[in-house]
Protein backbone atom coordinates (compact mmCIF):
# COMPACT_ATOMS: atom_id res chain seq x y z
CA UNK A 1 0.00 0.00 0.00
CA UNK A 2 1.83 2.80 -1.15
CA UNK A 3 0.52 6.08 0.69
CA UNK A 4 2.60 8.23 -0.97
CA UNK A 5 1.14 7.42 -4.49
CA UNK A 6 -2.30 7.08 -3.72
CA UNK A 7 -2.24 10.67 -1.92
CA UNK A 8 -1.06 12.19 -5.08
CA UNK A 9 -3.75 10.00 -7.13
CA UNK A 10 -6.35 11.23 -4.80
CA UNK A 11 -4.96 15.08 -4.82
CA UNK A 12 -4.72 15.10 -9.15
CA UNK A 13 -8.53 13.31 -9.15
CA UNK A 14 -9.46 16.26 -6.45
CA UNK A 15 -7.90 18.88 -8.53
CA UNK A 16 -9.27 18.38 -12.11
CA UNK A 17 -13.06 17.54 -10.29
CA UNK A 18 -15.27 19.68 -11.78
CA UNK A 19 -16.43 23.04 -9.91
CA UNK A 20 -13.24 22.69 -7.77
CA UNK A 21 -11.74 26.23 -8.31
CA UNK A 22 -12.58 28.97 -6.44
CA UNK A 23 -14.72 30.98 -9.27
CA UNK A 24 -18.05 32.53 -10.24
CA UNK A 25 -19.05 32.19 -14.06
CA UNK A 26 -21.94 34.05 -14.69
CA UNK A 27 -24.35 34.47 -17.43
CA UNK A 28 -25.83 38.00 -17.95
CA UNK A 29 -28.59 36.99 -20.55
CA UNK A 30 -30.70 39.90 -19.23
CA UNK A 31 -30.66 43.51 -20.38
CA UNK A 32 -32.71 45.23 -17.72
CA UNK A 33 -30.85 47.57 -15.32
CA UNK A 34 -32.19 45.90 -12.42
CA UNK A 35 -30.68 42.68 -13.37
CA UNK A 36 -27.56 43.93 -14.98
CA UNK A 37 -26.56 45.76 -11.61
CA UNK A 38 -27.32 42.37 -9.44
CA UNK A 39 -25.01 40.98 -11.61
CA UNK A 40 -21.95 43.77 -11.36
CA UNK A 41 -22.50 43.85 -7.96
CA UNK A 42 -22.66 39.82 -6.92
CA UNK A 43 -19.28 39.91 -9.53
CA UNK A 44 -17.31 42.48 -7.91
CA UNK A 45 -18.18 41.06 -4.41
CA UNK A 46 -17.03 37.91 -5.89
CA UNK A 47 -13.71 39.23 -7.22
CA UNK A 48 -13.39 41.33 -3.68
CA UNK A 49 -13.59 37.83 -1.92
CA UNK A 50 -10.43 36.78 -3.84
CA UNK A 51 -12.79 34.42 -6.35
CA UNK A 52 -11.85 34.66 -10.16
CA UNK A 53 -14.81 35.94 -11.81
CA UNK A 54 -16.04 35.70 -15.71
CA UNK A 55 -18.96 36.94 -16.94
CA UNK A 56 -20.26 35.45 -20.15
CA UNK A 57 -22.70 38.80 -21.69
CA UNK A 58 -25.54 37.27 -24.27
CA UNK A 59 -28.72 38.12 -25.92
CA UNK A 60 -29.96 41.32 -24.15
CA UNK A 61 -27.28 42.03 -21.91
CA UNK A 62 -25.10 42.27 -24.98
CA UNK A 63 -26.53 45.68 -25.61
CA UNK A 64 -25.52 46.99 -22.03
CA UNK A 65 -21.81 46.57 -23.46
CA UNK A 66 -22.55 49.58 -25.99
CA UNK A 67 -20.56 52.66 -26.32
CA UNK A 68 -22.77 55.39 -26.80
CA UNK A 69 -19.70 57.69 -28.09
CA UNK A 70 -18.84 55.01 -30.85
CA UNK A 71 -20.65 53.57 -34.38
CA UNK A 72 -20.30 50.53 -36.18
CA UNK A 73 -20.69 50.42 -39.64
CA UNK A 74 -21.71 48.07 -42.43
CA UNK A 75 -24.29 46.62 -41.08
CA UNK A 76 -26.98 44.85 -43.32
CA UNK A 77 -30.95 46.25 -42.55
CA UNK A 78 -31.59 43.85 -39.94
CA UNK A 79 -28.42 44.81 -37.46
CA UNK A 80 -29.37 48.42 -38.33
CA UNK A 81 -32.82 48.19 -37.22
CA UNK A 82 -31.71 46.26 -34.19
CA UNK A 83 -29.18 48.69 -33.34
CA UNK A 84 -31.81 51.34 -33.27
CA UNK A 85 -33.95 49.61 -31.03
CA UNK A 86 -31.72 48.12 -28.76
CA UNK A 87 -30.72 50.24 -25.76
CA UNK A 88 -27.47 52.28 -26.82
CA UNK A 89 -25.16 51.05 -23.65
CA UNK A 90 -25.76 50.50 -19.64
CA UNK A 91 -27.34 54.11 -19.16
CA UNK A 92 -30.23 53.48 -21.44
CA UNK A 93 -31.50 50.31 -19.56
CA UNK A 94 -34.95 50.27 -18.36
CA UNK A 95 -36.03 48.48 -15.27
CA UNK A 96 -37.65 44.80 -15.44
CA UNK A 97 -40.77 45.71 -13.64
CA UNK A 98 -42.38 49.19 -12.56
CA UNK A 99 -41.12 51.04 -15.51
CA UNK A 100 -43.90 52.98 -15.83
CA UNK A 101 -42.28 54.79 -19.41
CA UNK A 102 -39.24 55.71 -17.51
CA UNK A 103 -40.72 56.71 -14.02
CA UNK A 104 -39.31 53.66 -12.44
CA UNK A 105 -36.03 53.45 -14.07
CA UNK A 106 -35.47 57.06 -13.37
CA UNK A 107 -36.72 57.00 -9.88
CA UNK A 108 -34.94 54.11 -8.68
CA UNK A 109 -31.66 55.87 -10.56
CA UNK A 110 -31.84 58.67 -8.13
CA UNK A 111 -32.66 56.64 -4.78
CA UNK A 112 -29.46 54.68 -5.93
CA UNK A 113 -27.49 58.22 -6.00
CA UNK A 114 -29.90 59.42 -2.44
CA UNK A 115 -28.34 56.22 -1.07
CA UNK A 116 -24.84 56.31 -2.48
CA UNK A 117 -25.57 53.23 -3.91
CA UNK A 118 -22.65 52.07 -6.44
CA UNK A 119 -23.58 53.13 -9.86
CA UNK A 120 -23.43 51.00 -13.21
CA UNK A 121 -20.59 52.86 -14.14
CA UNK A 122 -18.87 52.58 -11.30
CA UNK A 123 -19.75 49.23 -10.87
CA UNK A 124 -17.93 48.32 -14.12
CA UNK A 125 -15.06 50.96 -13.17
CA UNK A 126 -14.75 48.47 -9.73
CA UNK A 127 -14.85 45.11 -11.88
CA UNK A 128 -12.10 45.92 -14.06
CA UNK A 129 -10.07 46.92 -11.56
CA UNK A 130 -10.25 43.60 -9.57
CA UNK A 131 -9.63 41.77 -12.83
CA UNK A 132 -12.79 40.80 -13.45
CA UNK A 133 -13.04 39.08 -16.57
CA UNK A 134 -15.89 39.55 -19.38
CA UNK A 135 -16.17 37.86 -22.74
CA UNK A 136 -19.43 38.28 -25.08
CA UNK A 137 -21.49 35.59 -27.13
CA UNK A 138 -20.46 35.79 -31.03
CA UNK A 139 -23.90 34.55 -32.06
CA UNK A 140 -25.20 37.16 -30.10
CA UNK A 141 -23.46 40.33 -31.83
CA UNK A 142 -23.95 38.02 -35.09
CA UNK A 143 -27.71 38.18 -34.63
CA UNK A 144 -27.93 41.55 -33.50
CA UNK A 145 -25.32 42.77 -35.73
CA UNK A 146 -23.15 44.61 -33.28
CA UNK A 147 -19.31 44.56 -33.51
CA UNK A 148 -16.76 44.53 -31.18
CA UNK A 149 -15.61 48.78 -32.76
CA UNK A 150 -19.04 50.10 -30.63
CA UNK A 151 -18.88 48.24 -27.68
CA UNK A 152 -17.14 50.01 -24.58
CA UNK A 153 -13.30 49.84 -23.37
CA UNK A 154 -13.18 47.27 -20.95
CA UNK A 155 -9.57 45.55 -20.13
CA UNK A 156 -9.41 42.29 -21.68
CA UNK A 157 -13.07 42.54 -23.10
CA UNK A 158 -13.14 39.61 -25.98
CA UNK A 159 -15.66 37.47 -28.30
CA UNK A 160 -16.05 33.71 -27.41
CA UNK A 161 -18.54 30.92 -27.84
CA UNK A 162 -20.84 29.05 -25.93
CA UNK A 163 -17.58 25.97 -25.39
CA UNK A 164 -15.44 28.61 -23.86
CA UNK A 165 -18.26 29.23 -21.63
CA UNK A 166 -19.10 25.92 -20.24
CA UNK A 167 -15.21 24.90 -19.87
CA UNK A 168 -14.78 28.23 -17.12
CA UNK A 169 -18.69 27.31 -15.94
CA UNK A 170 -17.19 23.78 -15.28
CA UNK A 171 -14.76 24.74 -13.07
CA UNK A 172 -16.54 26.94 -11.27
CA UNK A 173 -17.49 26.22 -7.83
CA UNK A 174 -20.73 29.00 -8.68
CA UNK A 175 -22.07 29.22 -12.11
CA UNK A 176 -25.00 31.98 -12.03
CA UNK A 177 -27.61 32.92 -14.44
CA UNK A 178 -29.09 36.59 -14.53
CA UNK B 1 -6.77 47.04 24.43
CA UNK B 2 -4.84 47.29 21.04
CA UNK B 3 -1.54 45.49 20.88
CA UNK B 4 -1.13 46.48 17.45
CA UNK B 5 -0.45 49.23 15.13
CA UNK B 6 -2.55 50.67 12.82
CA UNK B 7 -1.18 51.02 9.18
CA UNK B 8 -3.71 52.62 7.47
CA UNK B 9 -7.17 54.02 8.08
CA UNK B 10 -9.97 53.48 5.30
CA UNK B 11 -12.39 55.42 5.34
CA UNK B 12 -15.56 53.69 3.41
CA UNK B 13 -18.24 56.22 4.97
CA UNK B 14 -21.58 56.06 2.99
CA UNK B 15 -20.35 53.49 0.85
CA UNK B 16 -22.78 51.07 -0.06
CA UNK B 17 -22.77 47.53 -0.68
CA UNK B 18 -20.90 45.97 -2.35
CA UNK B 19 -17.92 49.06 -2.30
CA UNK B 20 -17.32 48.94 1.38
CA UNK B 21 -15.55 45.19 0.42
CA UNK B 22 -14.39 46.06 -2.31
CA UNK B 23 -12.28 49.19 -1.37
CA UNK B 24 -10.85 46.63 1.57
CA UNK B 25 -9.74 44.33 -0.80
CA UNK B 26 -7.97 46.78 -3.17
CA UNK B 27 -6.48 48.07 0.21
CA UNK B 28 -5.22 45.03 1.78
CA UNK B 29 -3.96 43.84 -1.64
CA UNK B 30 -1.65 47.08 -1.52
CA UNK B 31 -0.17 46.31 2.43
CA UNK B 32 2.21 43.59 3.48
CA UNK B 33 1.51 40.61 5.19
CA UNK B 34 0.88 41.69 8.91
CA UNK B 35 -0.12 45.29 8.61
CA UNK B 36 -3.64 46.13 9.58
CA UNK B 37 -6.27 48.76 8.56
CA UNK B 38 -8.80 50.36 10.35
CA UNK B 39 -11.72 50.16 8.07
CA UNK B 40 -14.61 52.64 9.06
CA UNK B 41 -17.78 51.82 7.38
CA UNK B 42 -21.85 53.13 8.28
CA UNK B 43 -23.44 50.58 6.02
CA UNK B 44 -24.50 47.88 8.25
CA UNK B 45 -24.49 45.26 5.60
CA UNK B 46 -20.76 45.31 6.38
CA UNK B 47 -20.82 44.13 10.01
CA UNK B 48 -22.03 40.32 8.26
CA UNK B 49 -19.90 41.57 5.17
CA UNK B 50 -16.34 42.23 6.43
CA UNK B 51 -16.01 39.13 8.15
CA UNK B 52 -17.43 36.43 5.74
CA UNK B 53 -14.63 38.56 3.41
CA UNK B 54 -12.23 37.52 5.87
CA UNK B 55 -12.84 33.98 6.38
CA UNK B 56 -13.03 33.89 2.45
CA UNK B 57 -10.18 35.86 1.97
CA UNK B 58 -7.60 33.93 4.90
CA UNK B 59 -7.31 37.48 6.49
CA UNK B 60 -8.35 38.38 10.09
CA UNK B 61 -10.77 40.58 11.58
CA UNK B 62 -9.09 41.54 15.26
CA UNK B 63 -11.78 44.07 16.30
CA UNK B 64 -14.82 45.07 15.60
CA UNK B 65 -16.12 48.61 17.27
CA UNK B 66 -20.09 49.99 16.63
CA UNK B 67 -20.82 53.45 17.68
CA UNK B 68 -24.24 54.40 17.27
CA UNK B 69 -24.38 54.43 13.21
CA UNK B 70 -19.96 53.99 12.53
CA UNK B 71 -18.60 50.49 12.37
CA UNK B 72 -14.65 50.30 12.82
CA UNK B 73 -13.04 47.17 11.97
CA UNK B 74 -9.23 46.29 12.31
CA UNK B 75 -8.07 43.81 9.75
CA UNK B 76 -4.83 42.05 9.28
CA UNK B 77 -3.70 41.06 6.36
CA UNK B 78 -2.39 37.78 6.94
CA UNK B 79 -1.35 36.13 3.41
Amino acid sequence: MDIEKELSELKAKVNSAPGMENKLSMVVFSGELDKQIASLIIATGAAAMGMKVVLFYTFWGTAALRDPSKKAGGKDFMGTMFGFMLPKGRNKLKLSQMNMAGAGTAMLKSLMTKKNVASLDQLFEAAGALGVEINICQMSMDLMGMKMEEMIDYPGMKVVGVASFLADAKESAVQLFI
Amino acid sequence: MSDYAVTKTLDCKGLACPMPIVKLSMEIAKMKVGEVVEMLTTDPGSLADVPSWAKSTGNAVLESKQDSGLIRFYVKRQK
